[in-house]
């Protein structure tokens, strides 16, 4: 196709993956009904997963699915970052180093002996941190995995060039507006919703379990009072740790208070 | 004349995670070195699910893989249960099928057309396929789709399921939201039809290689959640003798760690494995299509592997069909799993190939010790020895071809790197030219 001279090319985006599962480039994919329009549109430049091009050049927009786990993403990263006008975390490695920042918390030779025979063989560094802990990020979805309609948002909103629109609420507001019992109160379940980032819908309320915390903390969450009040219901420490030692256990909310309650920091 | 090569692909394209292939071959056709190197990085899955509680083992182990969340959760489930010897009776059974027929549909759509598919037709990607052949992609996404709302509508969402528990389900599915999915099913069938017959079609390499096929099999059904491990070279066995016949060992070019028949033996694992040794189990509107496609059925030949997946697509979606048009909506579908000491062995087909687990519980219900053997640590082994048989092969080809030839037969498997290292990369490396 023939393109006018005075039109400009498409945006190009790269998508990039580090420690991850591969679900949240995966929800890029899940996008069905938009997926079509959306290549139209975009140039996607680099995406290892679904194509065969090298890569080459600069990009408007990087979407990075994953963690920094290794030596050498530590260097990866910055590449990223070099190539990108804007870059965009996408889902909870990203965001804030996955499930497998449990190892932050352990002795790391202990974790690979359990697993591997021969520990010399696997290069890895201590710690699975957030993108954010390395390079400068503009935008991020949360999620473990992303969520489809906040995606496309993001993607149709850098197209026309605004800023966009994903609200900073708890998975509380969405559970309400979808008048849905409350787990927390009316059945006494230990529901992360109150401290929670919204995005998923209040999914797990809906299946009558209460909400595990997959898109992290969000804004000013107080997790020491929801903490405290699932403490009153007649839960230990240890169960109140282990809800947050899930896919955002690094992020700095949800690290505090599950080092609180496993008795790791200085307050209480 | 033929001159040695080398050929080195640094990150393998089109499959799930990051792999890299080393093949050296001698201008006398002898393979000198040949790896399927995984350098996506270790997770360390089974060592953060020691003292996790038994209830979140399936929202952890979901998370080893975007692809196939659905088949984590459910050999999670099972091995679980068998801790704590129990059976899952119905609705619980059923439940637990139709929604691997979800994940099956969605995943095999995705890697037949989005992954496979441009290697036959000649493009880079099913986006450049699009343009030639949009017809195909808008009738996969439209199918794939309806995978994807399958699981949602059991699950929650079709990344990382939320309604999966050890006992069961912790809602079942509303039965007028998957009686209104059923005419996107019934097209979907009409599709999957179409689809086996249009791959039937494409060129495939003459490639046939006598493998060991492993799979579970189940007297009554086209296996998923239960039955036993059966061996085309070898015994039949239970879940509890599985890892007295197969054993992982780890190797230096790879953070997958590599499963073999006790004896070194490699074995294939995946569509191929399960139509060799169930296709008489079939729904009968996958077996007539098996039948009518136009290439024989079952195949040794790891290429036809995608006219496989399309049969298992129509498989999937007949099953599910069938399985609401029967559905009333039960109150409930958990079961109560009694804490106890305990350990579990269980395998079930995830749509790459068997996916074994087995965990040590204590008397409190946390895991003392988590086992997970996922399909692509099993074929590697066998990958590595497809790529040294056919390698010698294409020495008549130029290095672009060569390569692009290898990396399709890897992908033939829809390797699963992410799932092996708790994904793939092709080096074709052209030495210096001899004259041999």
């Amino acid at each position: 196709m023939n393109r006018q001279p005075n039109i400009p090319p498409p945006p190009r985006l790269g998508i990039f993956k580090f420690t991850s599962c591969d679900g949240c480039q995966l929800t890029l994919l899940n996008c069905e009904d938009e997926l079509l329009a959306l290549t139209g549109a975009i140039d996607v430049a680099y995406f290892p997963e679904g194509r065969r091009l090298a890569l080459e050049g600069e990009f408007d927009v990087s979407l990075v699915e994953g963690s920094v786990s290794t030596p050498s993403q530590v260097e990866e990263i910055r590449n990223v970052r070099d190539r990108s006008r804007l870059l965009v975390t996408i889902g909870a490695c990203a965001t804030s180093g996955g499930i497998q920042a449990l190892k932050n918390f352990a002795e790391v030779p202990g974790f690979i002996d359990a697993v591997y025979a021969h520990p010399e063989y696997v290069k890895t560094l201590d710690t699975s941190t957030a993108i954010s802990e390395h390079v400068k990020v503009d935008y991020q979805l949360r999620g473990c995995p992303i969520s489809k309609g906040q995606l496309v948002e993001l993607l149709t909103s850098l197209l026309a060039g605004r800023k966009p629109q994903i609200p900073d609420e708890a998975v509380c507001m969405e559970c309400k507006r979808r008048g849905i019992v409350c787990v927390l109160v009316a059945k006494g379940e230990p529901c992360l919703g109150p401290v929670t980032h919204a995005g998923c819908g209040a999914l797990c309320p809906d299946f009558a379990r209460a909400c595990y915390g997959c898109f992290g903390p969000k804004e000013a969450a107080n997790t020491r009072s929801l903490a405290d009040a699932i403490r009153a219901g007649g839960r230990g420490r240890e169960e109140v740790a282990a809800l947050f030692e899930k896919f955002n256990v690094w992020a700095q909310p949800f690290r505090d208070e599950r080092n609180r309650q496993r008795g790791d920091s200085n307050e209480d | 004349m033929k001159t040695e090569r080398t050929i080195k692909v640094d990150y393998l394209a089109r499959v799930e995670g990051e792999g890299a292939l080393d093949i050296v071959v001698t201008a006398e056709g002898e393979v000198t070195d040949c790896r399927l190197r995984i350098f996506e990085p270790p997770r360390f899955f089974e060592a953060f699910l020691q003292g996790k509680s038994r209830e979140e083992v399936p929202d952890v182990t979901a998370r080893i893989c975007g692809i196939c969340p659905v088949a984590y959760q459910m050999s999670s489930a099972h091995a679980l249960e068998a801790a704590a010897g129990v059976h899952m009776g119905e609705p619980i059974r059923t439940l637990r099928r139709l929604l691997y027929c979800g994940e099956w549909i969605e995943s095999h759509v995705l890697h037949v057309h989005m992954l496979h598919a441009p290697d036959f037709l000649g493009y880079e990607s099913a986006i450049s396929m699009a343009a030639d052949h949009g017809d195909v992609v808008k009738r996969a996404l439209r199918m794939k789709k309806a995978g994807n709302d399958l699981v949602d509508i059991i699950g929650g969402r079709s990344v990382h399921p939320v309604s999966v528990r050890v006992g069961g389900f912790s809602r079942p599915p509303r039965k007028r939201e998957l009686k209104r999915l059923l005419p996107d099913l019934e097209r979907t069938l009409d599709d999957a039809l179409d689809v086996v017959k249009f791959f039937a079609t494409l060129d495939f390499p003459d490639k046939e290689i006598y493998y060991d096929f492993v799979s579970l099999s189940h007297p009554d059904e086209y296996p998923m959640n239960e039955g036993k491990v059966v061996s085309s070279k070898g015994p039949s066995v239970t879940f509890d003798e599985y890892e007295d016949h197969y054993r992982e060992e780890h190797v230096a070019h790879s953070n997958a760690l590599h499963s073999r028949r006790v004896g070194g033996g490699t074995y294939h694992v995946g569509p191929l494995a399960r139509l060799y040794h169930c296709m008489d189990r079939l729904h009968p509107t996958a077996l007539q299509s098996a039948r009518e496609c136009g290439v024989p059925l079952p195949t040794t030949n790891p290429f036809v592997s995608i006219v496989v997946r399309a049969v298992e697509t129509v498989h999937a979606v007949a099953e599910a069909i069938d399985i609401i048009n029967g559905y009333n909506e039960p109150a409930s579908a958990l079961q109560e799993v009694p804490i106890q000491a305990g350990r579990g062995c269980w395998a079930t087909e995830a749509p790459r190939g068997l996916l074994y687990h087995s965990y040590d519980v204590d008397e409190s219900g946390s895991i003392v010790k988590a086992k997970i053997v996922p399909p692509t640590s099993q074929n590697q082994p066998q990958i590595e020895e497809d790529l040294r048989s056919y390698a010698p092969e294409l020495m008549d080809l130029d290095q672009e071809d060569m390569t692009w030839k290898l990396e399709q037969l890897v992908r033939c498997y829809d390797p699963c790197i992410s799932c092996a290292t708790h994904f793939l990369k092709v080096n074709v490396i052209h030495p210096p030219v001899s004259s041999g």
